[in-house]
């Protein structure tokens, strides 16, 4: 019994700094939030209690609802184009070809790319006048749009450049296409199978896990997306077209010291992420095939 | 996988070679317009390569406007930011993998549970935490100093215990049992049986952080307010709002701030390939 004892020792010993770790950077930040976001608090002040305030400006302001709207049309674009290209970026590195390690390292090189050159690269891309990419639209016969000043089209272009980086996740799902094991894509050869048949069929099904993950984690990441549009606008012009939700919380929090207000924000945001994400995970219940259940 | 005839062959090489050069582009432009002139940038049609490469757009970029108050002072950036990443990623291995040891291989009451605990906070929004942690960090006086930045790396991350978990438990634990019959300490045990058995899985845990910690704009974009401690990533904004259409300049501080990340993959990518597979970093 006293090994049984030491080793229990040790466990919480070994474990320490992540329960001070979790209480000090997690648990408690968790529950001032709440706290905070029934406040008026600017931090160099205490928090002065004001009940539900924050909550009831924050729906009747306009650029609330306006970052908002900005963000979940970023994520409702980006998610599943970049689930649909990382996984078919993935299927294709999977096949048994020539120089694969050399197509692995292309397509994961832009996902290293720190993200202030990324975006700044990537302005000089879309440069209306002397921009690559205008430019190739241009020998197709295309006038591209001003892209960055463009309010129609600067989400887009915050989604393009993003999908660039995409090689993320087309790692994760490569690793779960290598489980796959060989022997089901034999017996679908047996049967005739065509290749679409096997992706639909053996692959997919098989990798669904990974995908629910993937697709998860995409939406709580997109939903936050802070660095790509402030480094190209800090006040996400051209008309507030590219402000997103993690801009105007950070403006709140860091700009107009209201840390209140900024909490309150911080919780919906949450609540839009768990609700989706609860979406997510009830569309996949039937669709989704875990091993031995 | 499955054999292919020939014509799938030929098919999938130039599907991916055709897809692998609109991912280069944007790079190789990059590094194009870095060497070019002012003038070629804006040439028109575009040239993907300049005339006569313009190397001193290097030196002019990171030694911008030396001698007047707007100068950008890229060496100290550098240096800052190595200090940070190297703190921040020492941090983290040695906290994650201490941590992720007690949870993948020492049993005590409430493991499971607290590990479950661990896997929910990876949904919690950054911003629900960013305000409490500054206020934190107000009342510690340690806003405007690096502490902020690389001091919580070595109180572990969810999503490092995670990973390293997940490996450590497919190290067979009759080593630990030999190693404990021959009088070995489980400290002995974790730095001398199980972590050289860990090395791809460590391995993508560093990268991962020190990828963090070289790209990390908003920690410092909170947290340091003098110019002379900006990290790379935050000097690099500051630049580009002062050098608004030299886009050859531009090019060129970006490309510096990208090669020592490129250069890093390319000499650690077999054991990060390898540990990306292993770890089951798949849900």
């Amino acid at each position: 019994m006293t090994f049984r004892k030491t080793e229990a020792r040790n466990g919480y010993l070994f474990a320490m700094p992540w329960f001070i770790g979790f209480g000090l950077f997690l648990a408690y930040p968790i529950i001032a939030s709440v706290y905070f976001s029934f406040t008026e608090y600017s931090v160099l002040k205490p928090p002065i209690w004001v009940g539900t305030e924050n909550y009831e400006t924050l729906f009747a302001d306009e650029v609330f609802w306006k970052t908002l709207g900005n963000t979940l049309f970023f994520a409702a674009l980006y998610v599943p184009l970049a689930t649909l290209l990382a996984f078919g970026l993935a299927l294709l590195l999977n096949s048994k070809v020539r120089f694969m390690a050399v197509y692995r390292t292309v397509f994961f090189m832009p996902s290293l790319v720190p993200v202030v050159s990324l975006v700044i690269l990537w302005m000089w891309l879309f440069n209306g006048e002397h921009g690559l990419i205008n430019n190739a639209l241009g020998w197709v016969g295309i006038t591209g749009p001003g892209w960055l000043t463009d309010t129609a089209w600067s989400k887009p272009a915050i989604v393009f450049m993003s999908l660039w980086g995409v090689g993320n996740a087309m790692v994760i799902y490569l690793a779960g296409l290598q489980e796959v094991p060989q022997q089901l894509y034999e017996a679908a050869d047996l049967d005739g199978a065509t290749p679409w048949q096997k992706t639909k069929s053996v692959t997919i099904p098989l990798v669904s896990p990974v995908i629910l993950f993937n697709v998860v984690m995409g939406i709580i990441g997109s939903l936050q997306i802070f660095t790509q549009p402030y480094v190209m606008s800090e006040d996400g012009s051209p008309s507030r077209s590219i402000y997103f939700y993690s801009m105007y919380l950070f403006d709140n929090a860091f700009k107009y010291h209201k840390m209140g207000y900024a909490s309150a924000m911080a919780w919906i945001m949450f609540l839009v992420i768990f609700l989706l994400t609860l979406v997510a995970l009830k569309f996949a219940e039937k669709r989704v095939h875990y091993e031995g259940g | 996988m499955q054999k292919k005839s020939l014509k799938q062959h030929i098919l999938i090489h130039t599907v991916l070679i055709a897809l692998g050069l609109v991912f280069l582009l944007p790079l190789a432009w990059m590094v194009g317009t870095s060497l070019k002139t002012a003038v070629e940038t804006g040439a028109d049609p575009p040239t993907l390569l300049p005339a006569t490469a313009q190397w001193q757009n290097y030196s002019d970029a990171i030694s911008y406007g030396r001698d007047s108050v707007g100068y950008i002072p890229f060496f100290v950036y550098a240096r800052n930011t190595l200090l940070f990443c190297i703190l921040f990623v020492a941090g983290t291995v040695v906290s994650n993998s201490i941590v992720a040891y007690s949870f993948a291989r020492l049993r005590w009451k409430g493991r499971d549970l607290a590990f479950a605990a661990t896997l929910a906070t990876m949904m919690i929004p950054f911003p629900v935490i960013m305000v409490p942690v500054f206020s934190l960090f107000v009342k510690m006086d340690w806003v405007g100093t690096f502490r902020p930045l690389w001091v919580p790396a070595w109180f572990g991350s969810a999503f490092s215990i995670f990973l390293l978990r997940q490996f450590f438990r497919t190290i067979p634990m009759e080593l630990s049992e030999a190693a404990k019959l021959d009088g070995c300490s489980e400290w002995g045990i974790y730095s001398k049986v199980v972590m050289p058995l860990a090395k791809p899985a460590v391995a993508v845990v560093a990268l991962f952080a020190f990828m963090a910690a070289w790209n990390d704009f908003l920690g410092p974009l909170v947290y340091l307010h003098s110019q002379d401690q900006f990290t790379l990533s935050l000097g690099l904004q500051f630049y580009r709002s002062q050098q608004l259409s030299q886009w050859h300049l531009l090019m060129a501080a970006s490309t510096v701030v990208i090669a020592p990340v490129i250069v890093l993959f390319f000499f650690t990518q077999r054991l990060f390939i390898q540990g990306i597979t292993a770890t089951g970093l798949k849900g």
